[in-house]
């Protein structure tokens, strides 16, 4: 046996103490929905994991009524020192049961042991620690005075960081002083039905966070236009978040979209490569490139292309895609079927298009929702792959020969999420991040995440920024404007 | 004053050789004609004042320009001949991005080795060690037992596999062969026998005693020599003089019939300090004829680490890209730990690849290590964890 065919190392799933069903979370109690049932399943082996009773207009209904009844009466008396007490607790919640919910995330989601237990669930807890620091100093958030609550905050997200998009969403909301109605993705509720069980033992009054799973054109579309909702906040695609802007058109109801990305990650013939290589992986193949910021347009200097292609594809080879519970586990299962079949089709696409394909020799399991990393070379600017927000462990490489054509190639795109720079070279570091249309520019790094930092999109990766002070604003109206 | 004609053919000697007069000028200085000048040098060669030696130009590697690096065949085939060659060479290599290598190292340290993967992972690492001593203590007693120590780890448990060498000081190497007897070998078909040399751990002092260090411990017996560079020459800049002494040395292990005692070169990355330097004291070491790259002596904190490991893997699997050569690297110092010994193991597969996972390409410089590593593999064996009396002390 080689050394590198490491034994299986899988988490165990016995710490999880999983209901065969969950109902709807409103005004502190378990409820049925009215829009019948699905059978969550997790994407690596295909087996169900639980039934989820799915909200009706009539469920929302209540749920944001409720969300406005414990606004009224006990979360906007609230001093900010007492609503933070609670946002402290949930954050220590969730660190004591931080295995617990890493394992159901990966179970759920199919995304790798490692990450869900070193990245998502930490960030999570990170994510109510630093709001909970923020309840009772919103004086000094720089938006004036006494700046007031929103009231009903509506939150809609994705199923590619279930719970961390939760904590995103309602850390800030609840530490602002609004509560909350949120629905969780079709394919990822499990997390957030067991944040409900959080607030519980937090003792959080009733109805100031309710968890309302749905299907998105029934649920996500009576929450958007719900009347009684002051503030929608929603992560997902283009095309869903364009459909809520154009809804919520001339109505008071703020809304903060964060949506698609295709970030270009440019890496200068003056990088450390060996590092911007793991850079580039980090970028793409992480979370199975289901992620709104990837790195998903490598943009490499010509002169040292060939080098760094060469060494990417070394270095994938030593990637591990399989059961996503094991700990060696690197790349795991595609979240849902659907999913799959669109990178795979847009895989096709820019093949036949012209670009060449390379894909990781490796196998993939019989059961499940599997796509082999996979990168395309002699992409030229106008293929599908290089515009087209795939989604999925699918790099594109086009190459630049100066800083000012690298400058116009990462801007080139409708999307204005997150870029990357690799250069040893502070200068032209700062005044190409400068350059850069994009909400989030890393330098010599990809896909950081941390609370204090501000996250969000120019152009089609739309508008508003969650995280630190500037995440605060977008629950908050201005102090004095009351 | 009268001189005698020994005392004037050293001087004409001197004006003609060192300081590049003619004869004509040498006539003037000393006031006498430039034909008794000749005859004073002819002299000067016939009593051995003087010695000649002629070099064939084809064996370039005794061309020793002023100012200059002593060409290898490695370095000539990377266009480094020169002093300008080296240094643009050396400051020509991709920068190294702190954060990011020792990311990747805390990433590699992550993996998870259970069961059968780990029950290899330990005969591995056995197989790997360099079993060292080397204090000012050392006895030919303490040898002995660390030799036994090396050949049967374990009393206990004659499955346990045997380490690779023993390290110890030049004057201990004739000890440790006489306690090898027929167990030695070259890491895989017996024991090796590794000594530190060249004024070890400083390498303060003069190339000639570092020279003669390395060829004593050769003539000893040793079959591997553990050198240091010179850290305040790299430091200074003056790479020449690092790139030369390895040179020497590398020359030093050459034994009467033409084999040699394999090279492992020190870089002592504690004292080097920056990931930038270590790459180039690595690519340095290779291009001088480094057998391994050796991250440090043990002498100075921080000694091995993963990031550097990993750093030097990353050199040695360059190196085998451009020229299908591999190179092996050991760390050395603070492995004390079968868990970290095991996230080494794991940065060699996964870096460098499988094949660097063989004695000849990757050791690990420990003492304590030796004795963790047989508690880990009695617990598995056995399934519970004896302790300390139950592994012998060397």
């Amino acid at each position: 046996m080689s050394f590198r065919d490491y034994a299986p190392a899988p988490e165990s799933t016995a710490i999880l103490n999983l209901r065969p069903h969950y109902g709807l979370y409103i005004d502190g109690q378990w409820t049925e929905g009215g829009g019948g049932s699905i059978t969550s399943i997790s994407p690596a082996t295909e087996k169900s994991i639980a039934e989820i009773s799915m909200a009706d207009s009539s469920d929302i209904d209540r749920a944001v009524l409720a969300a406005r009844k414990s606004y009224d009466t006990v979360w906007s008396r609230m001093s900010g020192a007492e609503r933070g007490k609670y946002l402290y607790r949930i954050a220590r919640l969730i660190q004591e049961r931080a295995r617990e919910f890493a394992v159901a995330e990966t179970l759920d989601n199919g995304k790798p042991i490692r990450e869900t237990r070193d990245i998502d669930i930490p960030l999570v807890a990170a994510w109510f620690f630093h709001y909970a620091g923020w309840a009772d100093k919103l004086d000094y958030a720089g938006l004036g005075p006494n700046p007031s609550a929103l009231g009903v905050a509506g939150q809609i997200i994705p199923w590619n960081f279930p719970l961390l998009m939760l904590a995103w969403k309602v850390a800030p909301a609840l530490a602002a002083g609004n509560t909350v109605v949120l629905k969780p993705a079709e394919t990822t509720p499990l997390t957030a039905l067991m944040f409900a069980d959080i607030c519980q033992q937090a003792g959080l009054p009733a109805g100031v966070v309710n968890i309302v799973p749905g299907h998105g054109g029934v649920a996500g579309t009576a929450l958007v236009e719900h009347a009684g909702v002051n503030k929608i906040a929603f992560t997902g695609s283009t095309a869903v978040g364009r459909n809520i802007a154009r809804t919520l058109a001339g109505t008071e109801t703020r809304v903060t979209l964060e949506l698609g990305g295709k970030g270009a990650n440019i890496v200068f013939d003056d990088a450390a490569v060996d590092e911007a290589v793991e850079g580039i992986i980090a970028g793409i193949f992480f979370n199975q490139g289901h992620v709104c910021c990837a790195g998903s347009r490598l943009l490499v200097q010509e002169n040292i292309q060939d080098e760094v292609v060469e060494k990417l594809t070394r270095r994938l080879a030593t990637l591990r895609l399989g059961d996503p519970l094991d700990k060696n586990t690197d790349i795991g299962a595609v979240n849902s079927k659907a999913q799959l079949a669109r990178i795979t089709a847009i895989a096709e696409t820019g093949e036949a298009e012209g670009a060449t394909r390379w894909t990781l020799d490796c196998e993939i399991p019989s059961k499940g929702f599997w796509f082999r990393p996979t990168i395309f070379t002699n992409v030229t600017t106008s293929n599908t792959v290089a515009r087209d927000e795939i989604f999925g462990p699918v790099l594109s490489v086009l190459s630049f020969r100066t800083p000012d054509e690298a400058i116009i190639k990462a801007n080139n795109t409708p999307y204005g999420l997150s870029a990357g720079i690799w250069t040893q070279n502070a200068s032209r570091m700062l005044r190409v991040a400068d350059s850069l249309r994009a909400g989030v520019v890393w330098a010599n790094t990809f896909n950081q995440f941390d609370p204090t930092s501000p996250f969000g999109g120019y152009k089609e990766s739309g508008y508003g920024r969650e995280g630190g002070r500037h995440g605060l604003a977008a629950y908050l109206a201005n102090g004095g404007a009351r | 004053m009268e001189f005698s004609d020994r005392e004037l053919s050293l001087r004409a000697a001197r004006l003609y050789y060192d300081d590049g007069k003619t004869q004509d000028e040498i006539g003037d200085i000393l006031g006498i004609t430039r034909w008794k000048a000749g005859r004073l040098l002819a002299l000067a060669r016939e009593t051995g004042i003087v010695a000649i030696s002629i070099v064939d130009s084809a064996d370039t590697a005794e061309v020793r320009p002023p100012n200059g690096i002593v060409v290898t065949d490695r370095s000539r085939a990377q266009g480094v001949t020169d002093s300008g060659s080296l240094r643009r060479f050396l400051h020509g290599l991709a920068a190294v991005d702190a954060i990011g290598l020792e990311e990747r190292a805390g990433r590699l340290a992550t993996r998870s080795i259970k069961n059968d993967s780990k029950r290899a992972a330990l005969d591995t690492i056995i197989r790997l060690i360099d079993l060292t001593t080397l204090e000012g203590a050392d006895t030919p007693g303490k040898v002995r037992s660390l030799v036994r120590k090396a050949i049967l780890p374990d009393p206990s448990d004659l499955t346990a596999p045997r380490v690779a060498a023993v390290c110890v000081y030049p004057d201990m190497v004739q000890h440790a062969v006489a306690a090898l007897g027929s167990h030695q070998g070259d890491g895989v078909t017996g024991i090796g026998v590794a000594s530190v040399a060249t004024a070890f751990p400083s390498g303060r002092s003069s190339l000639d005693i570092k020279l003669a260090d390395t060829r004593y411990a050769v003539s000893q017996g040793a079959t591997e020599i553990d050198m240091v560079i010179d850290r305040g020459a790299f430091l200074s800049g003056d790479f020449d003089t690092v790139f030369n002494e390895i040179v020497e040395v590398h020359r030093a292990c050459g034994r009467p019939d033409g084999t040699r005692a394999h090279l492992k070169v020190i870089c002592e990355t504690g004292e080097l300090r920056t990931y930038d330097n270590i790459k180039r004291a690595s690519w340095l070491a290779i291009l001088a004829g480094a057998d391994f790259i050796k991250t440090s002596t043990g002498k100075v904190q921080p000694a091995a680490t993963l990031p550097t490991t990993v750093l030097m893997l990353e050199v040695v699997r360059d190196w085998f890209n451009l020229t299908g050569e591999r190179i092996g690297v050991k760390p050395a110092g603070g492995i004390r730990q079968s868990k970290d010994a095991i996230r080494y193991l794991v940065a060699v597969a996964e870096v460098a690849g499988d094949e660097w996972i063989d004695p000849h390409l990757f050791r690990f410089g420990a003492s304590s290590l030796l004795n963790d590593v047989l508690l880990q593999r009695q617990k598995m064996t056995t399934g519970h964890y004896s302790g300390l009396d139950y592994v012998t002390v060397d």
